[in-house]
């Protein structure tokens, strides 16, 4: 097999693994801070992508720039989602939570049928087919500037933890429920808060999607398990590990489609999965629960 | 190659509904008072729902196109969603039957048409399948189910047959080729007829890659820089629709250019989506697949009455069989006079309508309930729109081979 | 043993009981074929839910990969039935068998490595998934491309192969609905019960007090495992085709588990009152969205998903349990 063709399919599943990356960190970060498995990500990253389409359809708004206001818009989702609906949930045992959100994304899916119709929708901006050629490979445009994006983004986000008050409340109450709740932080606020970051990287993975994919109503569990599989790989919680995470499932996938069968490539990220789940269950880069 | 004008195409119709609304295409006498009660049941929700809400679309307008046929026998139309599910869609086929239906139109999916097939060959209401390719369901011995759609082996039999007048007509045969299939229920039906069958058409090329991918694939980059390696000359997919799209976006990103994009007989190409999401891009490519007559005056008739209820839709296979589908229901009911199960099933069986929308010969169905007389076409894309252009007797347009390059299209 | 299962059960909760097992067994007389099929659904749901139950409800293991189980026995035994003609009641118990493996299998790896919670909800998927890809290029069963059983005349009911008419599947599901609310009910007095209900509510203490926690969860799970192979017995039987696609999907698991979840977690009648409420409430949906004309794809999942989000954030533990309250049935210390 010639070196240029498995270069370049790494070079794209290093790409696609970026935004896969975007989507699972809201994931992670909810997780870790939360304690609770958001199964309506991948319905909520829909919503988002039907945003960018409206927006685009409506008053041809790049879906690059539509970005921001539509990750603010599922900041509020996110945060109002927490506030009303999870934070009862918050010590509730894991399967009235998981039933809670399923519940959730079965609304999510069919309202979105219900308001789109089930046709596939997409984007195509004047670059959706452009590519570049950097030396013999020949790379995908699009997925460039989104995977540099995804990782300005995932930047953003280790700063904001990092460095404002603010993340490193949040930070605190993760690490230590009841010392966050002793030392007087508005651990409900903080959790709300969190849920709407989580909500708004996934707006903003949703509305790049719409230039790789075509996207429907009924993709949205398809990514929630995506999702799942990234951050449990990467580590459930851990922000840089989502992106690794995210970056090993797109090679994964990339590797196994050109040396194996293409139709099984999902199970090989799915063998990723069992196998770190069984060796190192915190994930590659979790700490131990 | 003669090349229909709209004025002909106009001159046809006027020309066919003088001609219906003397005679009729049927000898019919309508049934007296009875009314008949057709059960249509298809996935309109779940991830099916694009493809079975435009099966409903042909099922919907088929009573008042019939009316206006004089085959207007009294037909009620009660619709049903399976929700892209097996059990829903035998809990609802009961219901259905339950609350009247004398017939059973659907279900656009294979595992769904079987489940159907059971409940009505129990309750002895006959089922007729307007689309789903699995041949399995007209093997199984059932003496109410009917199908008026291909088995997979008549879809790939079709289709590489056409291939060879492809290669003909345009002087261009291609030495070898890449396989790419969608790996669901109809994509394996129709790779198992592929395989068991291409030896014995004696076909000029050779396939040197056959290729699978999910049917939830999300991107097919990695399997289109894999086919552009092979370097073959013809590309062959048997898609459905979002990976048709998926496909060809991918393959001018990557720059892939062969000479021949020629599917032996699946969805994608020619649906409306296709189009308005790839533009010029849809362009080139070709399909053979069972078609509406063009030719047919029965065929615009129904397009004309399609047109003008659904405005945005595109007029294709789903809908025809569809429609075909109540039509044989209602000359059976005008032939049995009955909404007797029995007696419409043997009315089904004594099905013979020559004048249909379908490309192919008499309509009508074998001791197995399956019509044998479909023929399909060769479909290319044109002007952003499918045109029939193999066989040649009722070919809208030129072939146009080898392709031309990305961006010159 | 026998007065173990009706110990300390009050007696009208033994008549209602009663009353319901013979309004079910007349049923197929009374309601036409229509009304057969939703019973049909019904018990397939209480059944599979009950099975569940015991991982979840009993063991404490949470478990969103049930539809493996299902899969793999409605493949076993349909794949034998189409290869080697070898009939259903023999295939079954291979079908258990494979399917325990399986369960055994994830059970142990899991367990071993310390798994818990939400890893091995997630892990549960993992290997629903993983079967669902890999079934999909199994050639033998053919593939993604289904299983198809021979179907032959209906007219008589051919209980050896499982042919016949649904009311005969009905009375199959009947027994085995009962079958299983018996036998859950007698694990749950036995010793193992209260080992279960230890190793759910207090993990470390069961560990301190010298219960072998490893060895009860690999119990819950095989038990779990080997009931759900039967229920994909019968769907494999009763619906005469199988594709990887469908039986070992996701949204098959939560479909599974939706019922007893509603019902009452741990509750022996809750899976089958879930499945009751769940199915008639789908229906009922369907039916009203159709008489009031709205005929918008969606909007009837829209609905359900409301209920399913109304009952959990209003009744935690399920239907079944206040309901018991109020109706007076609550067990007797």
């Amino acid at each position: 097999m010639p070196a240029e063709l498995i270069a370049n399919v790494a070079l794209q599943g290093i790409l696609t693994g970026l935004v896969y990356g975007l989507m699972a960190l809201g994931l992670s970060v909810i997780f870790g801070v939360v304690r609770v498995v958001n199964f309506a990500h991948g319905e909520m990253m829909t919503i988002a992508s039907y945003a960018a389409i409206v927006a685009f359809g409506a008053w041809n708004i790049d879906p690059l720039v539509a970005m921001v206001p539509i990750a603010v818009i599922l900041f509020a989702l996110g945060y109002v989602m927490q506030a009303v609906l999870i934070n009862p949930f918050v010590n509730r045992p894991e399967h009235s939570q998981f039933i809670l959100l399923a519940a959730v994304a079965i609304i999510m899916v069919n309202a979105l049928l219900m308001v789109f119709g089930p046709d596939a929708r997409s984007v195509l901006v004047d670059y959706s087919l452009d590519s570049v050629e950097i030396g013999p490979l020949l790379v995908d445009k699009v997925r460039v500037i989104t995977a540099v994006l995804a990782l300005a983004i995932a930047a953003g986000l280790f700063a904001f933890f990092r460095l404002t008050r603010t993340g490193r409340a949040i930070r605190a109450c993760a690490d230590n429920y009841l010392g966050a709740l002793v030392v007087g932080l508005n651990v409900r606020r903080l959790y709300a808060l969190t849920f709407g970051i989580g909500s708004a990287c996934v707006g903003a993975a949703g509305a790049m999607m719409v230039l790789l994919i075509d996207t429907t109503p009924s993709i949205g569990p398809a990514f929630t398990l995506q999702a799942f599989v990234i951050v449990i790989v990467g580590g459930l919680g851990s922000m840089p590990g989502a992106l690794l995470g995210g970056i090993l499932i797109g090679l994964s996938e990339a590797m196994s489609g050109l040396f194996f069968a293409p139709s099984a490539k999902s199970m090989f990220a799915v063998a990723l999965l069992i196998l770190v789940l069984l060796f190192r269950p915190q994930g590659l880069l979790g700490r131990k629960a | 190659m003669t090349k229909l004008t709209r004025r002909q195409f106009a001159a046809g119709t006027v020309a066919g509904a003088a001609l219906f609304a003397g005679s009729g295409p049927f000898n019919i006498v309508r049934a007296q008072g009875a009314k008949l009660r057709i059960g249509s049941i298809h996935p309109r929700s779940g991830y099916q729902a694009q493809l079975g809400l435009a099966c409903q679309r042909g099922i919907d307008i088929a009573p008042r196109v019939l009316k206006q046929l004089g085959m207007g026998a009294d037909i009620e139309i009660m619709s049903a969603d399976t929700e892209s599910n097996v059990d829903v869609a035998r809990s609802r086929a009961e219901k259905l039957i339950n609350d009247g239906a004398n017939v059973l139109i659907g279900a656009f999916d294979s595992g769904q048409s079987a489940a159907i097939a059971q409940v009505a060959e129990q309750k002895g209401v006959p089922y007729i399948i307007n689309v789903a390719a699995a041949p399995q369901i007209t093997e199984q011995g059932y003496k109410f189910v009917f199908r008026n759609f291909p088995t997979a082996p008549m879809l790939v039999g079709d289709g590489l047959n056409l291939m060879k007048g492809v290669f003909e007509k345009s002087g261009i045969t291609p030495k070898t080729a890449v396989f790419m299939h969608v790996n669901d229920t109809f994509g394996q039906s129709m790779a198992g007829a592929i395989k068991a069958m291409a030896p014995r058409f004696n076909l000029p090329f050779q396939i040197v890659e056959t290729i699978a991918y999910d049917p939830q694939a999300k991107d097919l980059s990695v399997e289109i820089a894999k086919a552009k390696a092979t370097g073959a000359e013809m590309l062959m997919p048997v898609t459905r629709l979002n990976d048709a799209i998926l496909m060809v976006r991918e393959m001018v990103k990557q720059r892939w250019e062969p000479k021949i994009v020629m599917s032996p007989g699946a969805p994608g190409f020619y649906e409306g989506q296709f189009y308005k999401t790839l533009g010029k891009f849809s362009n080139g490519m070709i399909t053979n697949v069972p078609w509406y007559n063009p030719r047919s005056q029965l065929t615009q008739k129904l397009l004309d009455e399609f047109t003008k209820t659904y405005k945005n839709e595109m007029f294709e296979l789903n809908v025809g069989f569809s429609f075909e589908a109540v039509m044989v229901a209602a000359d059976a009911f005008n032939r049995a006079k009955s909404t007797d199960g029995k007696a419409l099933a043997d009315a089904i069986r004594q099905t013979r309508i020559e004048n249909h929308v379908m490309a192919g010969g008499t309509l009508q169905f074998n001791e197995k309930g399956q019509n044998v007389n479909i023929k399909s076409v060769t479909l290319q894309n044109l002007d952003q729109r499918p045109k029939v252009v193999l066989p040649l007797d009722i070919a809208e347009d030129n072939l146009l081979l080898p392709l031309p390059s990305w961006s010159k299209r | 043993m026998i007065a173990r299962l009706v110990d300390g059960v009050p007696k009208r909760a033994l008549i209602l009981l009663g009353l319901l097992m013979a309004a079910m067994l007349v049923a197929p007389l009374l309601v036409d074929p229509y009304i057969l099929s939703v019973l049909v659904i019904i018990l397939y749901f209480a059944y599979t839910g009950q099975a569940w139950n015991v991982m979840m409800g009993f063991a404490g293991q949470l478990s969103l990969g049930h539809a493996l189980y299902v899969g793999l026995g409605g493949y076993t035994a349909a794949a034998l039935y189409v290869h080697f003609g070898i009939g259903p009641w023999a295939g079954v118990w291979v079908a258990i068998a494979i399917s325990m493996a399986f369960g055994l299998g994830i059970g142990f790896l899991a367990f071993r490595f310390g798994i818990g919670g939400v890893y091995f909800a997630l892990l549960t998927i993992a290997f629903a998934e993983f079967t669902r890809i890999g079934f999909d290029h199994f050639d033998w069963v053919n593939g993604s491309g289904g299983l198809f059983l021979p179907v032959e005349q209906y007219s008589v009911n051919d209980l050896p192969n499982l042919r016949g008419s649904p009311t005969m599947f009905y009375y199959i599901l009947l027994a085995l609905t009962a079958g299983a609310f018996l036998l859950c009910r007698w694990l749950l007095t036995g010793r193992i019960g209260y080992y279960w209900l230890a190793i759910r509510e207090e993990p470390e203490a069961a560990q301190t007090l010298g219960i072998n926690v490893f060895r009860y969860k690999m119990i819950a799970v095989a038990i779990s495992a080997g009931m759900t192979a039967l229920s994909g017995v019968f769907f494999a039987f009763y619906y005469n085709n199988l594709f990887p696609e469908q039986i070992f999907n996701i949204s098959r698991s939560i479909e599974l588990i939706l019922g007893p979840i509603i019902g009452g977690v741990g509750s022996l009648f809750g899976p089958i009152l879930g499945a009751f409420v769940l199915t008639v409430l789908a229906e009922t949906v369907t039916e009203v969205m159709h008489a009031l004309g709205y005929e918008i794809p969606g909007i009837k999942q829209v609905f359900y998903g409301i209920c399913l989000l109304v009952v959990i954030i209003y009744l935690p533990h399920g239907i079944w349990p206040p309901l018991r309250k109020r109706l007076g049935l609550e067990q007797k210390p």
